[in-house]
């Protein structure tokens, strides 16, 4: 057992600080760790194998083979459908959140391989507004999968996301009907779905895409749950087991198929692809 | 500024003059009438979004239970997921739309604390979006048109919900929706509530009450998320664009039933005829088109919604 706060990943940005340093401290064991190494480790840390966040850039250079990812088709940004503004505009926030993370939404996605093995990625990245699920991320979703029917190509997903984006209402709980409904096409092709599911993997995005995966892997350290701890805790007026909503829970509870440490996370797809080459 | 209250006054007060014997008050009670007309209009038919939210949740709106006696007959009630138990929120079963079989969802709240108790306050728990599936499946096999009606805050959150896996059963059952080899109709009788509405709301056409609203999340939620402020809820109703005429005009949904003014409660009568009027409307039209093709319609439905602009490749 942990003594520090069990299964939440520390928000640690290990190579977007601006400073040059080639060392970090480690905000669990207090070791001071070289940078590089961190890197190249999937962003765990060497002396403590705790996992520091993971940008969906680095997460597409930790899965992937060397060179080979391909970003996909148009770059599309968010239109603001309803000229949303709550305490600030939706545009300001999403204009903060592109030069924050580079990202035009927030997901990535593209082809590549993995030992070789050709698979459409898309991979969800929580710094942008809470890796919310919007018109955006919905259509790139979409078109990460019909490109995988097209090219017959296996499709991973890696699932970053607090749920729908609030801030195009009603468009946005629809995207959950959307990626679903193209899910579908992927089956009838007969071309697998794996769903990576990390933390946090929750709301409109579990409760829609990510949950249909053929096969459904939860990285260590993951939150998988629909509703937030702070809503059920209100309606139910009492304290939650501290593992509830992790990848044990949901894997003791039946809603997963394996839970994978971070470093292992590339050959385990490979792994689980290769059941699938030639199968149809 | 008038609101419900002084309508309710002047309406007690009609009454009493009605009730006192020995004096002719028809003039003065035919003025008051009169008056109570205008403001009456005057009310309801500018009505904001706050005052739409607090009408679809009305406690003496009609729920799905009305409808089902009204709008429908021989309601066949099924009962249970087959694995855990059965949800009291969540209605499922057979009934006769003019004669014709159908099958039947209907989000159900509770009208007495001992009732809402049993119904968990209207919130859907897996155990009902699984037996919504059966129901799905039971309709596909033997060509029955699915309604739905929608009526919820949301799908129940709480440790049991998630021990059943509730973001699980709310995907599998948009998964079947998505490719029922049936015409299906969703209406949103009072309040759609997130994924806990959409998982029985994925459908061919969907249809609004008047006042009813859908939206991703609650105003209250809203506000507490982006506001960080609960007291802004009237502006979260607002700014969620969560009623429907404004649902209407997003091309989210594809009719409105009109409602009597102030809602539907104030005439339950009048609101069952306009509800089963456009559902026979809609289902005869669905049940018209063959089937590939209500199914390719479908998708590109969903396949299409959403807003956004394309970026030139070259802008960092």
């Amino acid at each position: 057992m942990s003594l520090f706060k069990e299964r939440q990943y520390l928000r640690v940005h290990v190579d977007r600080e601006p400073d040059d340093s080639l060392w970090m401290k480690c905000k669990s064991c207090g070791e001071l760790v070289f940078k590089r190494r961190v890197r190249e480790n999937s962003n765990v840390c060497p002396s403590c194998g705790e996992y520091f966040f993971q940008t969906s850039q680095e997460r597409i250079e930790s899965i992937l083979d060397p060179g080979s990812f391909e970003p996909l088709g148009e770059r599309l940004s968010s239109d603001d459908p309803l000229s949303f503004v709550d305490s600030r505009p939706y545009r300001e926030r999403v204009a903060e959140a592109q030069a924050k993370t580079g990202l035009d939404d927030a997901i990535l996605i593209g082809r590549g391989s993995i030992d070789g093995l050709p698979v459409v990625i898309g991979v969800m990245d929580f710094r942008f507004i809470g890796g919310s699920m919007g018109s955006v991320v919905g259509e790139q979703i979409c078109r990460a999968i019909e490109v995988a029917v097209a090219d017959r190509r296996g499709f991973v997903l890696v699932a970053s996301s607090g749920g729908a984006r609030i801030q195009e209402g009603l468009l946005s709980l629809l995207q959950m009907a959307k990626t679903v409904a193209v899910r579908r096409r992927l089956a009838e092709a007969g071309l697998p779905f794996i769903s990576v599911m990390t933390y946090p993997t929750s709301g409109g995005v579990q409760a829609s895409i990510a949950s249909l995966g053929d096969i459904v892997i939860a990285e260590k350290g993951a939150m998988i749950g629909f509703a937030g701890r702070r809503v059920i805790e209100q309606t139910i007026a009492e304290e939650l087991p501290a593992h509830f909503q992790t990848e044990s829970f949901a894997l003791e509870h039946g809603q997963i198929d394996r839970i994978v440490r971070r470093e292992d996370l590339r050959a385990e797809l490979s792994l689980a692809l290769g059941f699938f080459v030639g199968a149809r | 500024m008038t609101d419900e209250r002084t309508l309710d006054l002047l309406e007690a007060k009609i009454e009493e003059l009605r009730q006192l014997n020995g004096m002719d008050l028809s003039k003065e009670i035919s003025r008051l009438e009169e008056k109570l007309a205008v403001l009456r209009q005057d009310l309801y038919s500018n009505l904001t979004d706050w005052e739409r939210v607090r009408i679809a949740r009305h406690p003496k709106r009609p729920y799905a239970l009305d409808y089902i006696a009204s709008v429908f007959s021989d309601f066949y009630e099924l009962r249970g997921d087959r694995i855990v138990g059965d949800d009291r929120a969540l209605l499922a079963g057979l009934a006769r739309l003019e004669g014709r079989p159908v099958a039947l969802l209907a989000q159900q709240k509770g009208r007495t604390t001992e009732e809402n108790k049993e119904r968990f306050f209207g919130m859907t728990r897996p155990q009902g979006y699984r037996k919504a599936r059966r129901a799905m499946e039971l309709a596909e096999r033997f060509a029955f048109p699915l309604v739905s009606l929608i009526d919820t805050s949301g799908a129940y959150p709480g440790v049991e919900s998630e021990e059943l896996n509730i973001g699980g059963a709310i995907a599998e059952n948009l998964q079947t929706m998505a490719g029922l080899r049936i015409p299906t109709v969703a209406v949103v009788i009072g309040e759609g509530g997130s994924g806990g509405a959409l998982a029985i709301g994925l459908a061919d056409r969907v249809l609004m009450l008047e006042n009813a609203i859908y939206s991703v999340i609650t105003p209250e939620g809203a506000a507490a998320i982006l506001w960080k402020d609960k007291e802004k809820a009237r502006e979260a109703a607002t700014a969620l664009q969560m009623t429907a005429p404004r649902l209407l005009d997003l091309g989210l949904i594809d009719d409105i039933i009109p409602e009597p003014l102030g809602g539907a409660h104030k005439n339950p009568t009048v609101t069952t005829a306009a509800l089963k009027d456009t559902l026979v409307r809609h289902v005869t039209e669905l049940s018209a088109i063959p089937l590939d093709e209500l199914l390719n319609a479908r998708y590109l439905r969903y396949r299409s919604i959403g807003q956004f602009t394309t970026r030139p490749t070259n802008e960092p």
